[in-house]
This record gives structure tokens, sequence and C-alpha cells, in this order.
């Protein structure tokens, strides 16, 4: 669980490092990624898997079209209006897809069994969702840091004044990067989809789940906020044990606020 | 004392005092829930104006402190029995000693690092107050129905509520045009234009900060308690809703921040449309979707908001509107 929460986080900390915008339209991203996993599944039968490579596709072109239209505009305006543009967007994905949709919660029927392992059950579903959030974790790695577009979004995060200089278009680096954003969340969406039942407003947990995440690993770092998803989701696994469920969230906020003050950058970050 | 060459201050004044005694003469069930709900908004965004069109400090769970004051002085109402105005004070004042304790903390964060704090704070209230004990636990708290009695009756109870908020919206908005043109309020300008040159300059700006915050949370604590004690009971998910928290900037946004009439304009012009919207058939079903395009597009073109243009684009209101 905690690695697709850190896959959802991801796109979120991957727009936040490059452009420093806080995207508010996440959640209704990864419900639109759930949604189209399941439009896939029911209507055309795809395997739920197959179906995150069109989902991922169209994820990315959604982000490019929200970057035109939503954010370049703002990019350099005070963090307050690209927080409600977002926002913004955030409203118009949901109020279209309720009327679409309506609120009522779907599912998809796609079972893989589990397996035992002594006295532990673990979902397949669940297994394959992990395996997949590393797998699309290890290829945004070596996007960032091997293909020459990976390098220049990476240059434009770092400065990009001195990006455009060295003849980086650095609002196609944006744009990108706003795409890929959008498109882990769908991704991650997908996933969730397989193991648990959603509605169009399923996405905003995830959304806040995803601050904490960022937070915990440092804004703008890939992998930190697979290592913050893990906290989380082994934080979502212990604290049970101890008192009950609904005090969850307390500490996982209390946790948020905290290392928001004391270590801005993040358990990870160094700079 | 120039106060009449100040229209942008007492022309929003004058109109929350007619259009509040209108209501009472006219006496109308229905028009004064519809002012009530009106005057919230007005009274919310103003108090929000307060951080955010003054410090520049983006609060994005605002509405926290409307969720804490009502939750506390509704307990003092339904379960220790107090009247309405000494416990919708305590609920402010809770929510003040809140707002100074995380605000000495949160409040060194600047830009979007202190929203995110404040959304997390928000759900952490949430998630507290869903499991503590005195305050209902998730399933809430609601008012015993002989209550109202002492008021003679809920009917009564209704209009007393109704003129306390009344009320307290003019004390909200004498209180921004004070903090405004006092040297405290532009302390508060200068470091929503450059923080670290105004503590060169002097001002004590985790202090001002502080006291700020503490006085935008004190307003929505005391709305709280009106608002539930009207109600009749609350919820966690009620009172501490992200959604409304951030309607709150809209509406700011909207009118356009560090004004006194922006915050009521957007305020009014918001649930105006909101209601249309929601009433239209044809709209119906797509009003967050129609909202949030009408929101993108004054944040793409209009960013100073409605007053903010009137300001910068007819020299005649240039020097009257504050």
């Amino acid at each position: 669980m905690g690695f697709v929460y850190g896959l959802a986080a991801m796109g979120l900390t991957l727009i936040w490092g490059v452009m420093e915008v806080i995207n508010l339209a996440h959640g209704p991203v990864i419900a639109l990624g759930m949604f189209g996993t399941y439009l896939l599944f029911t209507h055309l039968g795809l395997n739920p898997y197959a179906a995150l490579i069109p989902v991922a596709g169209m994820g990315l072109i959604l982000g490019l079209i929200i970057y035109v239209i939503a954010v370049h505009r703002v990019i350099n305006a005070p963090p307050l209006s690209s927080l409600l543009s977002t926002f913004a967007v955030n409203m118009i994905i949901i109020g279209v897809c309720t009327a679409i949709f309506s609120t009522s919660p779907q599912n998809i029927n796609y079972s893989l069994g589990s397996l035992g392992v002594a006295f532990l059950t673990i979902n397949y579903s669940r297994l394959i969702g992990a395996a997949g959030a590393v797998l699309v974790t290890a290829g945004l790695y070596l996007f960032l840091y091997v293909t020459r577009p990976g390098k220049a979004i990476r240059a434009v995060s770092n400065n990009r004044d001195a990006a455009e200089l060295m003849g980086i278009p650095s609002a196609k680096m944006l744009a990108l990067s706003f795409g890929l954003g959008t498109m882990l969340a769908a991704v991650a969406g997908g996933l969730i989809s397989t193991f648990f039942p959603f509605t169009i407003l399923s996405g905003s947990p995830y959304e806040l789940k995803s601050f904490v995440i960022c937070v915990l690993g440092g804004l703008g770092n890939p992998l930190g906020a697979l290592l913050g998803g893990l906290i989380l989701g082994l934080l979502e696994g212990f604290i049970p044990v101890f008192m009950p469920v609904s005090w969850v969230p307390v500490f996982e906020f209390g946790l948020f606020v905290l290392v928001l003050l004391v270590r801005p950058t993040g358990l990870m970050g160094a700079d | 004392m120039d106060f009449w060459k100040r229209p942008g201050f007492w022309f929003p004044l004058l109109i929350v005092l007619v259009w509040g005694a209108v209501v009472l003469v006219v006496h109308q069930a229905l028009m004064r829930e519809t002012a009530f709900i009106l005057l919230m908004a007005v009274a919310l965004a103003s108090s929000l104006n307060i951080l955010l069109g003054y410090t520049g400090y983006v609060s994005f769970g605002h509405i926290v402190f409307f969720g804490l004051g009502g939750y506390m002085g509704f307990y003092l109402l339904s379960v220790q029995g107090w009247s309405l105005i000494p416990a919708a004070i305590c609920g402010g004042l809770l929510s003040a000693v809140v707002a100074g304790l995380v605000g000495s903390a949160v409040l060194r964060l600047r830009g979007a690092y202190f929203a995110l704090a404040t959304i997390g704070i928000n759900e952490a209230a949430r998630a507290f107050v869903s499991n503590f004990g005195p305050f209902g636990g998730p399933i809430g708290l609601s008012i015993n129905f002989s209550a109202y009695q002492r008021y003679g009756g809920a009917g009564e109870a209704l209009w007393m509520t109704f003129i306390l908020l009344w009320i307290l919206t003019m004390i909200i908005l004498v209180v921004s045009y004070l903090v405004k043109n006092s040297r405290f309020g532009l302390g508060l300008l200068a470091i929503r234009e450059d923080e670290d040159a105004a503590m060169v300059m002097g001002v004590k700006a985790p202090r001002a900060k502080n006291i700020t915050f503490m006085i935008s949370a004190f307003f929505p604590g005391v709305i709280g308690t009106l608002y539930f004690f009207k109600n009749g009971n609350l919820e966690p998910g009620d009172a501490f809703q992200l959604t409304m928290s951030i309607e709150m900037l809209v509406m700011v946004m909207l009118g356009g921040m560090g004004t006194i009439l922006g915050p009521m304009v957007g305020a009014v012009g918001y649930q105006w449309l909101r209601g249309y919207l929601l009433t239209t058939p044809v709209f119906k079903d797509l009003h967050v979707a129609v909202a949030g395009v009408i929101l993108l597009l004054i944040i793409l073109f209009v960013p100073a908001g409605f007053i903010g243009w009137v300001r910068d684009n007819f020299r005649r209101f240039k020097m009257v509107l504050e």
C-alpha cells in the first residue's frame, strides 16, 4: 500500500520540485485514473493492468492541457494564484465527472486471489500494485537521469533562467513535467482502483496523503516520495496495533506539521 | 478624524447596517435565512482577509478555527448550559489561543509551506475531534431543544443569532479598518511586500504575524458557535470542511484582497452565483464545474479581484476605495 501512496505523491512532488506549484487538481486526477481503468475494463474488457498504459497516456495529455490552460499564466505569480487556479481545475473536473458518473461507488471486479505466507495473507493485486509502483519509480529515475528531456527537466528545476540561456525551452519542459506529474497520479489511481471501490470524490484522501508524503520525503524528491509513502503505509499498519484506527489521521497530520516545522526539506532532503 | 472622507470604510459598514435593519423590520424568516448565509460569508471572508490580505499569508485551513470555536462554544452551550453570548466569546477565545500556539510555530514557514501546514492542521484537528470523547466523537453534538426556551423559543433564538451575527459582521469590518490604518497594519503591509526588509526596518514580524493570526482566528470561532447554535447540531465533517476553507479564499480573491469592501463584494457575489447556478436547470448538475471555470478566468485575467480592478481602471475611485 505504501508503494502506491508513494507513487501518487511522486507526481505531486515532481510538479512541486520543478515549478514550485502545489497542484490541488491532484486528487481528481487520481480519481480520473481510477475511472479510466474502470471504463476500459468494463466496456472494452481490457485487463486492468493493461489498461494502465492508455490511462498513463491520457494522464500525460490531460496534464499538458491543464498546464497550458491553467498553470502557464500564473507560474510566476504568488503561490496563492497557482493554488487557486489548480483548485479551479479541481472543481471543473469534479463538477463534470459528478454530472457524468454520479457519486455512487464503482468497483473493478477483478481478483487475482491471494498468497498465503505462513500466517500472512497477501492479495496478489496489492503485490502487483507495489511492484508496479517500484517499476514506475525506476522508470522515472531513468528518464530524469539518462534521457535528454529528463536532464533538461532537472536543469529547469535547478535554475530556470540558466537553463533558458543554455537553449532549453523551459516552457515546454515545465509543461512536460506537469504532464508527467499528472500521468503518475493517473497511474496511481489506476492501481488503487484494482483493490478498493471508489467514487469520483475518492481522490481527495489520497491527495491529502500525498501532501504528507511529499513533505516527509522532501518536496521535489521522487525517491523521498517513495520512502515517505512507505513510512505512511507502515504507520497505517502499526498504529492500529496500539490504539483505535480512527486515531491514525491525527498522527499522520501531526507528523506532517512537525516535519514541516523541524525539517522543511524533508527527511531525505539535503538541499 | 477624516472619517467621512473614507467612504471605502463606512460604505461597507453602512450597507451591512441598512441590510440588517431592513431584514429586522421586514421580519421574514426566509429573508433572514438568506441574509444569515450571506452575512456569514461576508464575516468569514473579512476575517480571513485580515490575515491574507494584509500579511499575504495564505491560510488554506482557516476553517479549522470556525470548527474549533464552534465546537468549544457548542460544548459550553449544550453540555455545560452556558448562554449563547459568553459561549460564543469563549469559542472565539479558544480559536485565538489555538491560533496563537500554532501560529508561533507555523508562521515561521513562508509561502506554499505555510499553506500546506494549515491544511495539515485542519485535517489533524478534524481527526482529533472525531476521536475526542467530550465533543461527541464522530457523531458530534446536538443541542437539547429546551435550550432554546431561555431565549423565548426556537424562533426567537434564531432572530437573536441573526442580530448577533449582524453586529459581529460590523465589528469585523471596523476591526479590519482599524488594523489597516494603524501603525501595526502598516507593518503588516510591509511584511506582505517583503518580510525581510520589513524586519530590517524594525517591524517585529513574528509578533505582528502572530497577533494578526489570532485576530483573524477569533472571529471565525465566534461565527462557528453562532452558526452551529442556529443549526442545532454539529459533526466533525461539517465543522472542518476543507472546501469551505477554500471557498473563503475564493471570496476574498473574487472581491480583491487587502481591501475592506472587497471580501464583502466577493462573498455576496460568490454566494449569489452559487445559488443561481444551483437553481438553474441547465447548470444544476454542472454548478461546481461552472464555478470552477469562472474562478479560473478571474485568477488568470483579473488577479486583483473586482475591487482591485475597479481601482486600477477608474481613476475616480482610486482615492475613494480602501
